[in-house]
């Protein structure tokens, strides 16, 4: 018996690095694996368990691998937008917004998340490419601008409809956890420790992502855990949870190879930058926006129980018209569930394709994303 | 009656000319949730290290390796709506697949409870 995918192309070529909490993940039962350079925690009880417990009550995840900068000095404004197509003039102080790292020719080299701190930018880039970002940002930036890579802080991620119930017992600050919104944060105090919060996450869920000092990571991690409402998740429920999510997941659905139109990240390329251009790939994606995409990334819904995986081809009748980037079975759906790029003639919602996999073809229908609607908590909401 | 193992975590039970295959213990437990099992068609014949059936979990695909050769006379059918018994009963109702021996000389080469015990204590 052997694994026929790696679970993971991001092997780094040295030993794995540990994270603040791996002792916390092993006392607790954590299976540990590598994944981007550090070895974390891939399940606890099990992935379908902790899935299925997410979606209905809260997970906590160790997010720490993923790189949390700081951007500061006087044109780290006009600095930040010559690198994303964000328009940082419409960024409200504490509202993360989602950009995309770009690279000259429209290819997508990270996801991330921008959010204005009081004197500077506070950005969190995906684990596996924070080092690449980094080299990026201070090649691109000028040497006004100051970059500090904040590694002594930990970020965990506490996610699913109880999240506010359990955080808000914990979180003191000037406003109340519950002022917070869908993509807005705040700085708290959990037991005495600083923390910056935002309401948000990847898991299609109300939730919060909360970034303290790593010192004190293991102490907050057992508090949260203590709450009824919250387990521990590994990153093998993480992914299946985004996945539902209809959420991308970089290195396997973004890639230098796809553009953001390409991608469904459209809103990523904010309205003032898409009339004044000025930002990385900027000919080929005004292009691609104005007169449409070669091909789309889509969500595709199987039938039966085995599960189309990444890089098997995507046909309609004896054509090949794409290639599945993510795949797996939702443990909330109970059917397998798959995103792929298609040529954009095939992409429309209700398109009946199918999945070659080991030589059988699997009957797959075009899909709108999520899979699995989204619960975030936006303004007007109830508390 | 007895059970053979092998290297990858795969195991047979013997009895008179039949063997039933069927993934270990260790093996289901590092695999997680298993979402689908593929099993091998009836009435072909297979080779001894073949990839001859596929277990699906929520994380990846796995092969199954036939641990001899011979000719495949019956396959656990149950494991189409229930394939979470492998990760429950890897070593009882959870078999995958029963075949008749073509070489049985073809055991000796494979390990027996306490030499794949103590080839998993050393992973």
């Amino acid at each position: 018996m052997n694994e026929i995918e790696p679970e993971s192309d991001e092997a780094a070529e040295l030993a794995p690095m540990t994270l603040p909490l791996d002792g916390w993940h092993r006392a607790r039962g954590a299976r540990m694996v590598e994944f981007a350079g550090y070895m974390m925690p891939v399940q606890y009880e099990g992935i379908i368990a902790e899935h299925l417990w997410t979606r209905e009550h809260a997970g906590l995840f160790d997010v720490s691998h993923m790189g949390q900068l700081y951007l500061s000095g006087e044109t780290v404004e006009p600095s930040l937008e010559a690198v994303l197509p964000i328009d940082l003039s419409t960024l409200q102080r504490y509202a993360p917004r989602y950009s995309l790292l770009l690279d000259e020719d429209g290819g997508v080299l990270d996801d991330l998340m921008v959010t204005r701190w009081d004197s500077g930018f506070y950005l969190v880039v995906n684990g596996a490419t924070k080092w690449d970002d980094i080299a990026h940002l201070r090649e691109h930036l000028p040497d006004e601008v100051t970059l500090n890579h904040l590694e002594d802080s930990a970020l965990l991620a506490l996610q699913g409809p109880e999240a506010f119930a359990a955080l808000d017992r914990l979180a003191m600050g000037e406003t109340s956890l519950g002022e917070l919104t869908f993509m807005k944060g705040g700085t708290f105090k959990i037991d005495g420790v600083e923390a910056w919060i935002s309401r948000s996450g990847y898991t299609g869920e109300d939730g919060f992502e909360i970034s303290i000092p790593a010192d004190d990571a293991a102490r907050i991690a057992e508090l949260l855990c203590a709450q009824n409402e919250v387990k521990p998740i590994g990153l093998g429920a993480r992914d299946s949870l985004r996945l539902e999510a209809g959420l991308p997941l970089y290195g396997h659905d973004l890639s230098p190879e796809t553009t953001p139109i390409e991608a469904d990240l459209a809103f990523a390329i904010n309205k003032r930058r898409r009339a004044e251009g000025g930002f990385p790939g900027a000919e080929r994606i005004l292009a691609e926006l104005a007169s449409g995409p070669p091909r789309l990334r889509v969500g595709l819904a199987l039938e039966g129980r085995m599960a189309a995986r990444e890089h098997a081809v995507v046909m309609a009748g004896d054509e090949a018209i794409g290639m599945v980037t993510s795949g797996g079975f939702s443990p909330s759906l109970q059917h397998p569930i798959a995103m792929a790029y298609v040529d954009a003639a095939q992409a429309v919602p209700g398109t009946e394709l199918a999945i070659e996999m080991r030589g059988k073809m699997l009957p797959a229908r075009v899909v709108s994303l999520p899979f699995v609607p989204h619960r975030y908590h936006r303004k007007g909401d109830r508390p | 009656m007895s059970r053979y193992f092998t290297k990858d975590h795969e195991w047979i039970e013997i009895s008179g000319q039949v063997g039933t295959v069927g993934i270990t213990d260790y093996a289901q437990s590092q695999l997680g949730d298993i979402t689908f099992v593929e099993l091998p068609e009836l009435g072909s014949s297979i080779t001894k290290g073949a990839s001859v059936s596929v277990v699906d979990s929520v994380k990846a695909a796995s092969d199954v390796y036939t641990p001899v050769s011979g000719e495949v006379v019956e396959v656990n059918e149950a494991l189409g709506d229930a394939p979470e018994t492998v990760n429950s009963d890897a070593g009882g109702s959870g078999w995958l697949f029963k075949l008749t021996l073509s070489d049985p000389g073809e055991l000796d080469g494979l390990m027996d409870e306490a030499a794949y015990s103590a080839y998993v204590a050393e992973l």
